[in-house]
Order: C-alpha cells, then structure tokens, then sequence
C-alpha cells in the first residue's frame, strides 16, 4: 500500500487533477466559497508552498503540523490543490470553532472540519475512533498533534493520538507538515492579522514501524516536522 | 497626439526585446563559454523588468488614480517582505496592524488627493509618534528603541520614499503640457533601472575595486562611476521628454542614479545583517518585490524635491 503511493507520488501536480471528483461533489455551494476563501486565505497569509520529496496524492493521508494560530487551519486546506481538498477533513477543536454562527458555517460546511471536544473526552468514543470512522476509506484528515496553540513558535510535545490514529490504520500515510511564520500573522490572544509573509512546507510521508514504542515514535514525528522548518 | 510618449515606450520596448533576444540566444549556447549563472541571471531579471514595464503602462493607460494605487500595492508588499524579515515581538502586533491597514492606504490617499501638505508629513511625525505610543502601551519594553526603530525604517523606505514615486506625475501639473507628469514618472523609473543596468554592466567589464566586500562583492568603484557617467549621458539626451531643460536634466539623471546605488547598497546591508539573499518568499534562491525596487524607493523622494525646485522656481 505504502509502495503504490510513493509512485503515484511522482506524477506532477497538474496530472493528479481528476475531474470525475467535481461530478462527485456532495456541496457544489460550500465548495465555490471555499474556493475563494482558500485564495482569499493564501493572499492574506502570503503563503509559499513547497513540496519536498512528496507530491499531492488523492490517497488516504494525515497531514500533521506545527500549531501556532487560529488560521493554520484554513492556510493548510488551502494550500492543498482543489481535488484534494475535497477529500480531506481537518480535525479542530469543537470549544472553538462550534462558537458563533460564521465560525460554525465556516467548520462544518465550508472546511468539513470534524470537531472534537477537547474538555470531554469519553473513554469508549475516543476521539480517534471518532477520525477514523468517519474518513473511511476515502478521505484524509489534517491534525495538529501538539493540541494546542503554542505561544512561543517553538514546537511543543506531540499528543498520543497521531500514535494510536496508525496503530489501528498503519496504511494510512502521515505527512509532516511546517507551519512557518503564522505565529506572527495572527499571535495566540490577537483578533487582528498582520499580514506578513508565511511558508507552509509539505515533506515526505511516514509510517509507524513494526513494533515501535510510543515514545520514540511520537518523537520522530517531531522532528519530521522540525526538520522542514530548513529544508 | 503627443509623439513623446509613445517614443519613450517604443524606445524601451525596442531595447527589451533586444536585450531578451539576446539572452536567449546566449541561453542556447552552452559551450560559448559564457557563465551560465550570469546568463539565468540576466534572463530573470529581463522577465522582471518586462513586468515593470507592462504593469506601469498599463496603470499608466488607465490614469493618474491607477498608477497611484499601483504603487501603493508595490509599497504594501514591499513593507510585508521587510516586516516578515525582521524580527518583531508579540508586542509589536498591533502597532503592526495599524501601520499596514492604517498609515500605508492613507499615505497613498494623500498623494492621489495631493495634499502635499499632509503626506509629506504623515508617516515621519505621525505615523513615527504613533508607533512609539502603540508599542509602549503594549507594555513589552524589551529591545525597545531596537523594534520600533525597525518598524519605522520599514514604513519609510517602502512606504514614504516611495509614495513620492506617484507623487511626480502631479508635480508638472499647471504646464500647459498634459502628458508631462506621466512622462516624468517614466523617466525616472528609466533612468533608475537603466543606471542599475549601467552599473552591473560597467562593473562587469571593468571592475577591480570592490566598495564594500563585506555587503557586495560586485559593486566597484569603477562599475559605480561607468554606471553613473553612462547614465547620465543617456539622461540628458533624453531631456525632450521631461519638462526640465539640458542641464536639469543632466544634474537630476546624476542624483538619481547616485541614489539609486545607495539604495541597492543599504537594502543589501539589510540583507546581510539578517543573513539572506532575498527578500521575497521566506524560501531562497527566489527574489521578492523589495529586491527590485531598492533603488527606486531611495530615489524617488530626491528626485521629487529636485523636480520640485526645478518646476516651481
């Protein structure tokens, strides 16, 4: 499964265009104003996009990144091209995004964010049963695995979830994802964005090895993703 | 029909699509012995220069209030490249916001509406005051004079020096000739990539002394006097499409081009300090808006207060 994709992988962006998926679009409406929310998102954010050693692929992802802003979220959609896009969920937190009718619309029609609610979680719905039901075997989800905002830029302590997301489903392929410069484009605490110049870099997929203990595992994640901050 | 006008272009268009031939043909020959890097180089910066002038032209074709807002665009990103180049706190946020939502519009407003009286002064006093205030109250006091300082020379280069740009296409204003405040405009870019040009050729061809190794280790004494000369040749021939006479024009190409070196200069110290090549995206090797327009932004506020003096003596 892992091998497929990595050859998928080669072909240039312009060819994993597939059309057929506008045909299969269940939110025609949702879709033009997301489409020009993520441009109006990557004007504002000033993003670059770079790919390294990964190429855009409609196969089953979790695109995991550094979190230091509110927008992360709509800048990392939108730095995915359109076809994609229309197959991946970003998992947010429901204390956030659930308040106010904009925010609402935008989580739930617009991104078709899944909300977890961070404050309660049940033992026997546990937030990754929750992703992974709802994906399938289609879709691809965007976390942030540190949990929450960091203040200072640098990146925190990965969460366990990303672990147990590929214990139960070691096929899909998780792709470090660096957020660069956000935490000054819109701070933890601000309302209004500065808008300076941002970098989102996509690297190369990994998986969870056999037998790899947890700790490490969430540690080599981290540094996956630190690592772009250079490349 | 003013004939002046469409010269000026055709000239440059002329050169352009010269030079572009040129590249190339240089660029299809490989074993010529010629420095490929060099050649990539001249070709990029051909590319940029075509959309300089078509953007110009076109905001010139469409008036006076389309050139202003273009040149408001360039200053908004150009600041956007600085700010995200230097390094600013939490504290420094909301300062932030006013000065690119707030200062940049309203600088271009003013010179639209020409009111000289308030733009020159806006952004060195009020805008100067304010963002001291801003940051003060935000109660970060740490590198203090350090971050606002940084704040401000960002909003003055790319901001008030080169809103004076725009502001020259008013200046010839009650001359009973309607095209010249255009015409003016476009000198001064000229003159101002032309002794860019001037210089980088000069210096290939004859430099030895390096000015500053430590900034640019292309810039030379004899590139910079090559450049100068040859441009302020060109210059002063070029005095029929300016509303000064010979020896204006001559002395203006001189400042301009002298400025315009100290502009490159000065954004290339930046530059270093910081420890990049470019402005522009936060990845390398890909030059931004400000890289391009160095010179024009040291330029133009000399240049406007020159042609001032020149106009309204």
């Amino acid at each position: 499964m892992p091998l497929s994709g990595s050859l998928v992988a080669r072909r240039s962006p312009w060819q994993t265009w597939d059309w057929s998926l506008l045909a299969s679009l269940e939110r025609p409406g949702s879709m033009v104003t997301g489409t020009l929310l993520a441009a109006m998102a990557r004007i504002l954010s000033g993003a670059s996009v770079r790919w390294i050693d990964c190429q855009p692929d409609t196969c089953q992802r979790v695109y995991f990144a550094n979190h230091t802003s509110h927008l992360d979220m709509l800048v990392v959609w939108s730095a995915l091209p359109l076809a994609i896009r229309a197959l991946t969920r970003p998992v947010a937190a429901k204390d956030y995004w659930d308040k106010g009718r904009i925010r609402r619309y935008m989580a739930t029609k617009i991104f078709d964010a899944m909300l977890i609610d961070r404050k309660d979680i049940k033992v026997h719905q546990s937030p990754v049963d929750v992703m992974l039901r709802e994906i399938g075997n289609t879709k691809s989800l965007i976390v942030f695995p540190e949990g929450s905002r960091s203040t200072n830029g640098e990146i925190g302590e990965f969460k366990s979830g990303l672990y147990y997301l590929s214990k139960k489903r070691p096929d899909l392929e998780l792709v470090p994802v660096h957020i660069d410069n956000m935490n000054r484009i819109l701070p933890r605490g601000e309302f209004l964005p500065v808008p300076l110049l941002s970098c989102i870099t996509f690297g190369p997929p990994m998986w969870l090895e056999p037998g790899e203990p947890k700790v490490s595992f969430l540690e080599r994640a981290r540094t996956a993703v630190t690592r772009l901050k250079d490349a | 029909m003013d004939w002046k006008m469409p010269t000026l272009v055709g000239g440059v268009l002329t050169i352009l699509a010269a030079a572009t031939a040129a590249g190339q043909i240089l660029k299809r020959q490989p074993d010529a012995g010629l420095n490929s890097a060099a050649v990539q180089t001249f070709n990029l910066r051909m590319r940029a220069w075509w959309l300089m002038c078509s953007l110009l032209a076109a905001a010139m074709l469409l008036g006076n209030t389309a050139t202003v807002i273009l040149f408001g665009l360039i200053s908004f990103w150009a600041l956007r490249e600085f700010i995200t180049l230097t390094p600013t706190r939490l504290g420094d946020h909301r300062a932030l916001f006013w000065v690119f939502f707030a200062f940049t519009p309203a600088q271009f407003v003013m010179v639209g509406l020409q009111y000289y009286e308030v733009y020159s002064v806006l952004i060195p006093v009020y805008a100067f005051l304010f963002i001291l205030a801003r940051v003060a109250f935000s109660g970060d006091y740490k590198r203090f004079l350090e971050r606002t300082a940084k704040i401000q020379a960002g909003l003055l280069i790319c901001v008030y020096c080169l809103s004076h740009a725009p502001a020259l296409m008013y200046l010839p204003a009650k001359r009973p000739d309607p095209g010249a405040g255009a015409r003016l405009l476009f000198f001064f870019v000229l003159i101002v990539q032309l002794g860019d040009a001037m210089q980088y050729l000069a210096g290939k061809l004859f430099g030895r002394r390096v000015i500053a190794p430590t900034i640019s280790p292309n810039k030379t004494w004899e590139g910079l006097l090559g450049g100068v000369g040859a441009t302020t040749l060109l210059g002063t021939a070029l005095y029929w499409a300016t509303p000064f006479q010979v020896w204006q024009a001559a002395i203006m190409s001189l400042v301009i081009t002298l400025m315009g070196f100290a502009g490159s200069i000065t954004m290339s110290a930046i530059k270093r300090d910081r420890g990049v090549k470019d402005y522009g995206t936060l990845v390398e090797g890909h030059s931004g808006v400000l890289d391009r327009i160095d010179s024009i932004c040291f330029a133009a506020p000399v240049c406007y207060h020159l042609s001032r003096l020149f106009l309204m003596s």
